[in-house]
């Protein structure tokens, strides 16, 4: 069974990299959401520091949301997710194996660039260190909770838009902990409650989400 | 309705509706190892609805499918290791090479297969030829067979469901798939299939007419 | 070559005895659930507005609470309902239960979008702003949104099944959340004001503050069934609308 979880890894890492460019499109949008703020609300440091966690984290769960619309989708249409789905294995272990595909083509790309937004927004180390700490965490639950949204959605027209609706406000725990352990870190504060929050609501999600994608695949797939 | 022993799949009282429409009602059939279902029908009757219920990828408005004596909800796992569908969806991903499209699913499938099995799979569908060439530069006829090497991969699958197998099949190829139809039901197989196409069945077949009740 | 043809047994009875039979027993309810939900709302906004006493800090203006606080409960209360009803469609593959859920969604957004408006009213005289980001408003807000996403994704499939199991596993999602949105939003609010008062929660509560804040809430508790009833025989007669005794009321 894991060797069967790994082949589909490796298979989404596969196909990821030869559309390497839908990969990079995410980061950039991720990037340049970011910096539409700044361009917003002005060149102010103290303004940006304060912000910043909040720009942040927002970008990523935009930037995820956004790249929800290649995990089930592409499957969808070319038939291979009934193949899946008939393969004789567990279908949770397999969407488990999914999301850990897309985790690490979005999620930690986005926490890597993380550091380097850090230091344009001119954050201490600590803060610094707090956020791609929190992004590092949040992320995988973003992968999951958007994964229920994607499943629900396969095939609908407007299933872009309306997967935002669903999702967003599931993500706005995730939000909360994320920026909440940030901005302590920035007063001096320890971020470990929130940080910790942000690694129970990943791992909770990791064990309950998995059967709420199955369910809502198979209903997707009738 | 005779009752065959050893059948592996028994549809029992299915009734499936799709939008609004109902497609049919307290319909059972069994079918048996060694046999060969021909579920025919007009455009629109409901045969490929009736092949994914059979597949547990459609759930019914009301009825069940059993395999082996057990409802296939509870065994999906066990019933999906012992079942091939060939859907109207070739399961071909357009971004992967002919053999990588096959390595990957049955690794997903957990089979052990090798590279020589690879190449025998697709010699069997005579494009062997393809293998190192990107699905998405084929045509859909040989797009088809790749989907249908998986029938020669996965020898532990007992139950063959195919929708339209013939489909983009040229007539070498319909040929191939008639022999392989007619090795895997003397094997003690079991296909299930659906063909709009006039067939000359390679083998005896129970044939199945779903018929649309008119003003229902 | 050799061919045996089964037929399939012919299409059955009408085996719809349930709903042409629960959509009579709910056009009877109606009237009922209508007038008690008239008369409790009556006597509660009887109790609310003269015999409740005067609150000392914040004059006439709180009596909003009235109307304010009932229908946030009940917002909550119908997401939890609709979620279970919802579960119970999924689990047994009944219709009447996913009916039932989307019967009653558009009521619980109306009741969180009346709580909203309430408390932004409220707050304008008592606090100055229309709306300050407290925990409770902001937890309301969301649970709007999770009911517009609920009405959202079941308008956008067009096959009835799949529309309800989808939007039936949705609200179960949602549901599971709901406790985890309403806590971290609730630790959002805290750090970042500081303030411990919330726009829904008096000093102190007079007996007869509590007393009229429960005549509305079962009022609006009777109008939710109600409105929620007169939805689902709209729902079981569109759905059914090619059955015979759908079309025998359709033609008067």
């Amino acid at each position: 069974m894991i060797q069967a979880l790994l082949a589909v890894v490796r298979r989404d890492l596969l196909l990821a990299m030869r559309q390497r460019g839908d990969v990079f499109n995410v980061l950039m949008f991720f990037v340049i959401v970011v910096t539409m703020f700044p361009l917003g609300v002005g060149p102010d440091k103290d303004t940006l520091r304060l912000i910043a966690p909040g720009v942040v984290w927002v970008a990523a769960l935009l930037s995820a949301i956004l790249s929800l619309g290649r995990l089930f989708a592409l499957d969808y249409a070319d038939g291979t997710l009934e193949q899946i789905m008939l393969s004789g294995q567990p279908l949770s272990l397999t969407v488990l194996g999914k999301i850990a595909a897309h985790w690490l083509i979005t999620g930690a790309p986005i926490t890597v660039m993380s550091v380097v937004l850090a230091m344009v927004f001119d954050m201490a180390v600590g803060p610094g260190a707090t956020l791609v700490a929190s992004l590092l965490l949040g992320t995988p639950c973003l992968s999951l909770i958007g994964a229920v949204g994607a499943a629900l959605t396969l095939g609908l027209r407007g299933a872009g838009v309306l997967v935002t609706l669903l999702v967003l406000p599931l993500y706005v725990p995730v939000l909360i902990c994320g920026a909440l352990a940030v901005e302590r870190s920035a007063g001096g504060l320890s971020p470990a409650p929130g940080l910790m929050v942000l690694a129970a609501l990943s791992l909770g999600a990791t064990a309950l989400a998995p059967w709420a994608i199955g369910a809502a695949l198979r209903v997707s797939v009738e | 309705m005779t009752q065959t022993d050893g059948a592996i799949i028994q549809a029992i009282e299915l009734q499936c509706e799709r939008g609004h429409r109902r497609l049919f009602d307290r319909l059972s059939f069994q079918v048996a190892a060694g046999q060969c279902v021909h579920i025919a029908g007009d455009n629109g009757a409901g045969k490929t609805s009736l092949l994914r219920i059979l597949c547990g990828l459609l759930s019914p408005t009301s009825g069940e499918v059993r395999w082996r004596g057990q409802p296939i909800g509870r065994v999906r796992d066990e019933y999906g290791a012992d079942l091939i569908y060939v859907g109207h969806l070739n399961g071909v991903k357009d971004d992967l090479t002919a053999s990588e499209n096959l390595r990957v699913w049955a690794a997903m499938a957990a089979l052990s297969v090798g590279a020589e099995d690879l190449a025998q799979a697709l010699r069997s569908l005579s494009i062997e030829r393809f293998a190192h060439w990107p699905a998405g530069q084929l045509s859909q006829g040989q797009k088809r067979r790749i989907g249908l090497a998986r029938l020669t991969l996965a020898r532990q699958a007992r139950i063959w469901i195919l929708d339209e197998p013939f489909n983009a099949l040229d007539r070498h190829g319909v040929g191939i798939l008639n022999q392989l139809i007619a090795r895997h039901v003397s094997g003690g197989g079991a296909v299930v299939l659906t063909t709009h196409q006039s067939w000359e069945a390679p083998v005896p077949v129970v044939r199945l007419d779903l018929v649309a009740e008119a003003g229902s | 070559m050799q061919t045996q043809t089964i037929r399939p047994l012919r299409f059955g009875l009408h085996r719809f005895a349930a709903p042409p039979e629960f959509y009579r027993l709910a056009g009877r309810l109606i009237p009922w659930f209508g007038s008690a939900a008239a008369v409790l709302a009556a006597f509660g906004l009887y109790l609310g507005f003269f015999v409740a006493p005067t609150d000392f800090q914040q004059g006439e203006v709180y009596r909003i609470i009235f109307i304010h606080v009932p229908a946030a409960w009940m917002s909550m209360f119908i997401y939890a309902v609709m979620a279970f009803w919802a579960g119970v469609g999924l689990a047994f593959n009944t219709r009447m239960s996913s009916m039932w859920a989307c019967a009653m969604a558009p009521t619980g957004a109306l009741m969180a979008f009346l709580a909203l408006w309430t408390g932004a009213l409220w707050g304008r005289p008592a606090w100055g702003a229309y709306w300050a980001w407290d925990a409770r408003m902001t937890s309301t807000l969301i649970l709007l949104f999770l009911y517009l996403g609920f009405m959202a994704l079941h308008g956008a499939i067009d096959d009835p099944r799949r529309a309800d199991r989808a939007a039936g596993v949705l609200a179960l999602v949602g549901v599971v959340n709901l406790p985890i949105i309403y806590f971290s939003v609730q630790w959002w609010n805290t750090l970042h004001q500081g303030a411990t008062i919330s726009l829904t929660r008096a000093p102190t509560m007079a007996t007869t503050m509590l007393e009229a804040m429960f005549v509305m809430m079962l009022s609006f508790w009777m109008y939710s069934i109600a409105t929620s009833l007169a939805r689902v025989r709209a729902i079981l007669l569109e759905r059914e609308k090619r059955t015979s005794w759908a079309q025998a009321i359709a033609r008067g």
